[in-house]
């Protein structure tokens, strides 16, 4: 992997008493599109705050090309290698082409040059139609558009964004990250966006860091996230929703058999007999059928449909098998296996596919295991 | 009726006529308040900004100081004024009692408060986050406070339409530190508070009507200036 372009280390924010941010070491490597998720007050805002240099950190240290920015005298400088994006446009009241050309002006580019690289940036993002506009009447989705073709404007190493799309309806948010993907991976610019919508850090990121009430919990690619989370809380942030907990009984053969609720579940692993453990098991690793299969899996039991929910080209279904588990189903196997509510099913999935996680003290995830 | 149709044909023929004295009247009035409005305009905006933006100790004394000041009765700044500038005062030897310049640093003192509490809400209503936004894109300082004032300028406009409006309607101020001087210090108020008690409404009509005139120019041009359709 290439050098790390922003570097924090040891990293604290603080609020009166409490701290907001906590990173012992975090890099941000060039290219990459790094997505920070977690629910509100995370502290993801303060992270990107604190790149930009808007917030100034308590102790720790951030590297920007191996050079520390919080001790250097030309802040400015720093800044504009960057771009930040929040969730409102706030535009200036004035034209479209003015606000493109805002961070241009600021750096005192020449009047010609920064027309043309308004202009390509207007065409870009497809907003030329709107040039002579005034910022203030333009919809949500226009309005993004031109924040982002202004922020891009400038040429940014690092691109920051603040939950940018959240307050976009699905059709316009969804145009908007494909013009925007396009055009940040073909001018490889690094990019660290916030957002607390997974699907929306799922496709985009190239890399994942999952936060909570300041601290990281888990960094790593979007499939290292969705198939191993570290904890529960990770597990339960990006959609895990069966994480069951129980007491192992045995242990065998790179196999241990937890008991939940009085049901055993084989988990592949070794974890010495006695001790709790928690795990999840995703809803695609389910599989559901009317009778007990023949198969490899270590797990079948005997449930029976609690609800079905649609979830456009396939549908969620619960499952009581002493335990609650959730399993996604298609159209089409709904009507061959007839899953409706009451239904007696067999659900069968295989030891590798349950992951132990750690527990976190008082939590409440969503859908909490009947145990 | 008779004294008001009569004073209105009078009135008609002295402003038609361009009477001398009527204009020299309405030129000084528009001179006073108008240096009056500029500097006021330059304190207040700068001074509105500052308390807006920057955090420090006492700071919500001083906004309750601007927003008590924006009220300042022109008759105790005319009283203040007088003591300070008095032969005897403490700046009687600047000889500036029954001048146009005290006139204008009375009026700067009812305007000021006027447009600094004006700015001071113009900015505190822009988006908090937009100065965050302004210092992303890399602006110094002095560009982020020249681009904060440009988005708060249409309410800005309205604070100087306010703090002219009350510097070229006060007498009570003007009266004091003046005197009503003829030719020098007079100015349209005073002639008139001066002509209505001499009886003379057909000229004290006249002037009202002038000063009706002329704040309603002013404001039109300001209203038309903040009304433009930017870009």
């Amino acid at each position: 992997m290439s050098q790390p372009v922003i570097e924090l280390r040891d990293l604290l924010v603080s609020r009166g008493d409490q701290f907001v941010l906590k990173v012992p070491c975090m890099a941000f490597h060039e290219g990459r599109i790094v997505s920070l998720i977690g629910p509100n007050g995370a502290g993801k805002t303060t992270l990107l705050l604190s790149l930009m240099r808007l917030v100034k950190p308590d102790s720790g240290d951030i590297l920007y090309r191996d050079r520390s920015i919080l001790h250097g005298r030309s802040i400015n400088q720093y800044r504009r290698k960057l771009s930040l994006v929040f969730q409102e446009p706030l535009l200036f009241s004035t034209s479209v082409y003015r606000n493109i050309a805002s961070g241009l002006n600021i750096r005192g580019m020449r009047r010609y040059d920064i027309r043309s690289i308004a202009e390509e940036m207007a065409e870009l993002f497809g907003i030329t139609h709107l040039w002579k506009r005034r910022a203030s009447s333009l919809s949500g989705g226009e309005a993004q558009r031109v924040n982002l073709a202004r922020a891009l404007a400038v040429r940014p190493e690092i691109l920051l964004m603040d939950e940018p799309f959240s307050s976009l309806d699905a059709p316009t948010r969804e145009s908007l990250i494909s013009d925007l993907e396009r055009i940040i991976r073909s001018r490889r610019i690094t990019v660290i966006f916030a957002t607390h919508d997974r699907s929306e850090a799922m496709r985009l990121a190239d890399e994942i860091i999952i936060m909570n009430k300041g601290a990281v919990l888990q960094t790593g690619t979007p499939t290292e996230i969705t198939q191993t989370p570290a904890d529960e809380f990770v597990a339960s942030f990006i959609g895990t929703e069966t994480i069951l907990t129980g007491k192992v009984t045995g242990s065998d053969n790179g196999v241990f058999s937890v008991s939940v609720n009085g049901m055993t579940v084989n988990v592949a692993g070794s974890v010495e007999p006695g001790m709790n453990v928690t795990f999840c098991i995703h809803p695609e690793n389910i599989i559901l059928s009317s009778m007990s299969p023949d198969t490899s899996a270590r797990n079948s039991f005997r449930c029976t449909v609690v609800k079905t929910v649609p979830l456009g080209y396939f549908q969620k279904v619960y499952l009581d098998c002493g335990f609650t588990l959730m399993a996604y189903v298609t159209g089409r196997s709904m009507d061959i296996l007839g899953i409706i509510k009451g239904r007696d099913l067999v659900a069968s999935f295989k030891a590798t596919s349950v992951h132990v996680i750690r527990k976190w003290p008082n939590f409440h995830p969503a859908i909490r295991p009947q145990n | 009726m008779d004294l008001v149709l009569d004073g209105l044909i009078k009135a008609y023929h002295l402003i038609s006529g361009l009477d001398p004295e009527v204009v020299a009247i309405t030129l000084l009035t528009l001179k006073i308040s108008g240096t009056a409005t500029v500097v006021s305009t330059g304190i207040g905006i700068i001074s509105g900004t500052v308390i807006a933006l920057v955090r420090f100790p006492g700071r919500r004394f001083i906004v309750a100081m601007v927003n008590t000041g924006m009220g300042l009765p022109p008759v105790v700044v005319g009283l203040f004024i007088t003591i300070l500038i008095w032969r005897s005062g403490p700046l009687g030897s600047l000889g500036l009692l029954y001048t146009p310049a005290a006139m204008v640093i009375a009026q700067t003192i009812i305007a000021t408060p006027i447009i600094t509490g004006i700015t001071l809400s113009a900015m505190q209503h822009l988006p908090e986050k937009l100065r965050l936004q302004i210092l992303a894109l890399g602006a110094t300082r002095v560009q982020l406070l020249l681009l904060l004032m440009r988005e708060a300028r249409l309410p800005m406009l309205t604070g100087i339409m306010a703090g002219f409006g009350g510097v070229v309607s006060e007498i009570g101020a003007s009266i004091m530190v003046g005197g009503n001087v003829k030719g020098y210090t007079r100015v349209l108020t005073t002639a008139t508070v001066m002509e209505t008690g001499k009886g003379n409404f057909a000229l004290a009509i006249s002037l009202g009507i002038i000063l009706l005139v002329l704040a309603f120019a002013v404001n039109y041009t300001l209203t038309t200036i903040q009304q433009r359709k930017t870009p």
